[in-house]
C-alpha cells in the first residue's frame, strides 16, 4: 500500500503585525543589528554572572538577557542556543556557566543562518566590574572604538577569527556618519605571547585641545576589566566562513517616495486628493440663511421634476 | 624677515603648552575607520606588561586611540545640527560575516516558467468593459463586477441538452468556488515547489517512514474512496469505528442528531430500568459450548476409565493375530490411536489452562473470559 499523510498546508500570519514580524525575520540584503542573547548555564559563579550583566550593559539596546538557568553544555550540544537565537532573531550570544574543570566561564559566539558559525570559551582570570570603577560612564548605546594589540592577533589563525568574534560582538550598528564629539568609548584587546591569556579593557575618551586640528586624547578607565583565558573553541570551517561573508554589491537601497525631510529634520508626506467641493462646505450655522419653508417645497419640487423629466413652472 | 621667524616662534610656543598628538610606532596600525577599529601588531614589552599592566595597557591605548582619532579627524567633516560630523567610508571596511545568507530571488511560478519558455508577452487588459444590457460601465474585477453580475444573471436559461431540474445557479456557483479553489491549490503549490517541498498531483503526501495515526488515516482514506462513501465498505469482525475521522481531509464531522424528547426520556428510563432489575442475561451460545463441553469431558472420563480393559484386549487381540490378521489389525490400531489422541488434546488443554503456561493455553483462556465480557 502507498504510504499516506495529509498535506501540510503553508500557514498564513493571521495579523498585520505577525506578518511584519516573520518579514523582519526574513533574509535581507541590508541587514539588521545583530542582537546578542545573553544566557545563564545551570550552574554559574558570582563573577561569571556579573560578567554576563557588564557584557549585557556594553550592549544594551540590541542585547536580550534570559533570566532562567539552563541546562546548556554549548560544546557538547548547541542547538539549544541555536533555537534560542532563532526566536529571538538574535545571532549573537554570550553564555556563563562555572564548574570544577572550567571554573567562571564565558562562551561567546555567533550564528549565521540560525546555525553555529563560531564559538570560543573564555575563562575569567581577573574581573573588575563597571560598578566598581566609581566615575561617570559613557552614554548607553553609544558605538566604541574597537583597539585590537599584539602581534599573536595577526599570526595565529585561531586569534585571527577570535578577533573577528570581537569585533563582530562589540562593533554594534554600522553607520555612515560619526558625530566626532559622540566618540567617547574605547574598548581594548589585547593578547599576551602565549596567546592564551586575552585582556579586555574599556575605556572613556576624553578629548583635550592640542592647537591643531585633531585633539589631544586622555583615556579614564570605566570597567568592565577583564582578563580571559582562551580555552575552547569551535570555529567555523574557511569554506563557510568565507560562504558568510558573501557580499552583495550595489547595495543602494530603493529610494522612498512621496516622503521628504525639511531643514528642520521634519518628516513630510505627500498625498493625493481630490478637489475640494466649496459650494458644499459648511459655513456658520445663522437663522437668517435658513431656508424658508416655501423654498425647500420649491426645491423639492425641482428635484422631483428632475427625476421624473416632467418641467412644471409655478407661477 | 624677523616678524615671520618671530610669529613661527610664537606658534611653536603655543605648541608646546599642549602635550603632543603625535605617536612613533615601529610599524603602521592597521585602520578601519568604517568599523571605528585599529589593529596594532607592534611587539608588546613582556616585562611591562606583567608588572605594570595596568598602566602599561593604559598608555597603549591611550596611544592607539590617538592614532586613530587622528585617522578619523583627517575624514571630511560638515557640520549638522550644531554639530561635526564625520562620513565614514564604505569601502574597505573589516569584512564580518552575515547574519543571514543574501535573499535569493523568487523562483518561477509553473506559469510564469512555461511563459517564458514559450515566450508568451503579457497583454496589458482593459480594466472596464461596458455591458450592453446593462447599459453602463462595467469593471473586470472586484465587488462591483459581482454585483453587476447578479443584476444581469438574474434569470438563465437552461441549455437544450440539460437536465430541466438542475439548478442553473447553483452549478454556475459550484463551478466558480472550483476555479478558486484551483488556483489556490496551484498558488500553494507553487509556494511548495520554492521550498523545496515534495507535493504529489492529489494533495496528499507519500513518505518513508508513517506514524500510527497516519497509518489510520491511510486506512481511512482507502476506505472512504469508495463511490458510496465507505457505506457499504465490510468490517472486520473486531474493527471499531475509524473515530480519529477529522484526521481525515475532506471530511467532515458528524453532527449529533437531535433526538426528540419523548424518545431521549425512553432510552434514558430502559438503561434505569436494565440497572435497577437486573437479571442474569442467558446467552444461549454460551451455555451451549459450555454443556458441549461437560458432555466432552464426561465422555473423556468415561473413555479413560474403560481404556485398561479395552487396551488390553485389542493389545491381546493384536498379539493373538499375529502377522496373519493384518488388516483387521490395523483398523483397530489406528481407532485405538484416534481416539488416544482426542483424550491426550482434552488432556493437554486442561493442563494447560490450570498453569497458564504458554500461548494456547492463553489463547483458550481468553477466549472464555472474552465470553464473560459479553455477559
Amino acid at each position: 500500500m502507498a504510504p499516506v499523510t495529509v498535506m501540510q498546508r503553508v500557514v498564513k500570519p493571521t495579523t498585520r503585525r505577525g506578518k511584519r514580524i516573520l518579514m523582519n525575520k526574513q533574509p535581507k540584503l541590508i541587514e539588521n543589528v545583530k542582537q546578542t542573547l545573553f544566557i545563564k548555564g545551570k550552574n554559574t559563579s558570582e563573577i561569571a554572572r556579573n560578567c554576563l550583566k557588564d557584557l549585557h550593559q556594553l550592549k544594551k539596546p540590541e542585547a536580550v538577557h534570559l533570566n532562567q538557568k539552563n541546562e546548556i553544555l554549548p560544546f557538547e550540544d548547541v542547538t539549544p542556543i541555536e533555537r534560542f537565537g532563532k526566536k529571538h532573531d538574535a545571532s549573537l550570544f554570550a553564555f556563563a556557566s562555572h564548574n570544577k574543570k572550567r571554573p567562571h566561564n564565558i562562551v561567546l559566539g555567533r550564528m549565521f543562518d540560525d546555525q553555529l558559525l563560531d564559538m570560543i570559551e573564555l575563562g575569567v582570570e581577573q574581573f573588575k566590574s563597571l560598578s566598581e570603577f566609581k566615575n561617570e560612564k559613557v552614554a548607553a548605546g553609544i558605538k566604541p572604538c574597537l583597539l585590537f594589540a599584539g602581534p599573536q592577533f595577526h599570526e595565529q589563525s585561531i586569534l585571527k577569527r577570535v578577533q573577528n568574534l570581537f569585533v563582530d560582538f562589540f562593533q554594534r550598528e554600522n553607520v555612515d556618519a560619526v558625530r566626532l564629539q559622540g566618540l567617547e568609548h574605547v574598548l581594548m584587546f589585547t593578547v599576551d605571547d602565549s596567546g592564551e591569556k586575552i585582556y579586555m579593557r574599556s575605556y572613556k575618551i576624553l578629548l583635550k585641545k592640542s592647537g591643531q586640528k585633531s585633539p589631544r586624547v586622555e583615556l579614564e578607565e570605566i570597567g568592565p576589566s577583564i582578563d580571559f583565558k582562551l580555552r575552547r573553541t569551535k570555529l567555523a570551517s574557511d569554506d563557510l566562513f568565507s560562504r558568510s561573508c558573501k557580499q552583495q554589491y550595489c547595495m543602494e537601497p530603493h529610494n522612498t517616495k512621496n516622503i521628504n525631510y525639511d531643514k528642520f529634520g521634519t518628516r513630510m508626506g505627500r498625498i493625493h486628493i481630490a478637489k475640494q467641493d466649496i459650494n458644499k462646505l459648511q459655513t456658520r450655522k445663522m437663522k437668517g440663511l435658513k431656508k424658508s419653508v416655501a423654498e425647500k417645497k420649491q426645491q423639492r419640487e425641482q428635484r422631483k421634476s428632475k427625476s421624473t423629466g416632467i418641467q412644471s413652472v409655478k407661477t | 624677515m624677523d616678524l615671520v621667524a618671530a610669529a613661527f616662534e610664537k606658534i611653536e610656543k603655543e605648541k608646546e603648552k599642549y602635550k603632543p598628538i603625535t605617536v612613533t610606532k615601529l610599524i603602521d596600525l592597521d585602520y578601519y575607520p568604517g568599523n571605528l577599529l585599529a589593529i596594532d601588531t607592534n611587539e608588546l614589552d613582556k616585562n611591562q606588561l606583567k608588572s605594570n599592566t595596568e598602566k602599561y595597557l593604559l598608555n597603549l591605548a591611550r596611544d592607539n586611540t590617538q592614532l586613530l582619532l587622528n585617522k578619523i579627524w583627517e575624514l571630511p567633516a560638515e557640520k549638522q545640527e550644531e554639530a561635526v560630523v564625520v562620513k565614514l567610508p564604505k569601502q574597505n571596511n573589516y569584512v564580518l560575516p552575515r547574519e543571514k545568507h543574501i535573499p535569493k530571488p523568487r523562483p518561477l511560478t509553473k506559469w510564469e516558467a512555461f511563459a517564458k519558455e514559450k515566450g508568451l508577452q503579457k497583454k496589458k487588459k482593459v480594466k472596464v468593459t461596458w455591458d450592453d444590457i446593462l447599459k453602463k460601465w462595467v469593471p473586470v474585477h472586484g465587488f462591483k463586477k459581482a454585483v453587476s453580475e447578479k443584476d444581469k444573471n438574474w434569470l438563465i436559461e437552461v441549455p437544450q441538452n440539460a437536465d430541466p431540474y438542475e439548478d442553473q445557479f447553483e452549478k454556475k456557483a459550484t463551478a466558480k468556488k472550483e476555479r478558486v479553489a484551483k488556483n489556490e491549490f496551484s498558488r500553494l503549490r507553487n509556494i511548495a515547489a520554492s521550498h523545496n517541498i515534495k507535493v504529489p498531483n492529489m494533495g496528499i503526501l507519500t513518505s518513508d517512514k508513517l506514524s500510527s495515526t497516519e497509518l489510520k488515516t491511510a486506512e481511512g482514506v482507502a476506505k472512504l474512496s469508495t463511490a458510496s462513501l465507505g457505506k457499504f465498505q465490510p468490517r472486520l469482525r473486531k474493527e471499531k469505528e475509524n473515530v480519529k475521522q477529522k484526521n481525515i481531509p475532506g471530511v467532515q464531522k458528524r453532527k449529533i442528531m437531535v433526538v426528540p424528547a419523548a424518545v431521549e426520556k425512553a432510552s434514558n428510563l430502559e438503561i434505569l430500568d436494565g440497572i435497577l432489575n437486573k437479571k442474569p442475561k442467558l446467552d444461549v451460545d454460551k451455555a451451549v459450548n459450555k454443556q458441549i463441553f461437560v458432555e466432552q469431558q464426561q465422555r473423556a472420563q468415561e473413555k479413560k476409565n474403560e481404556k485398561p480393559k479395552g487396551k488390553g484386549k485389542r493389545k491381546g487381540h493384536a498379539k493373538g493375530g499375529g502377522a496373519g490378521g493384518g488388516a483387521g489389525a490395523k483398523g483397530g490400531g489406528s481407532k485405538g490411536k484416534k481416539s488416544a489422541m482426542i483424550a491426550s488434546k482434552i488432556g493437554k488443554v486442561k493442563g494447560k489452562r490450570k498453569h497458564g503456561g504458554s500461548a494456547g493455553g492463553k489463547k483458550v483462556g481468553k477466549r472464555y473470559s472474552g465470553g464473560g465480557k459479553r455477559r
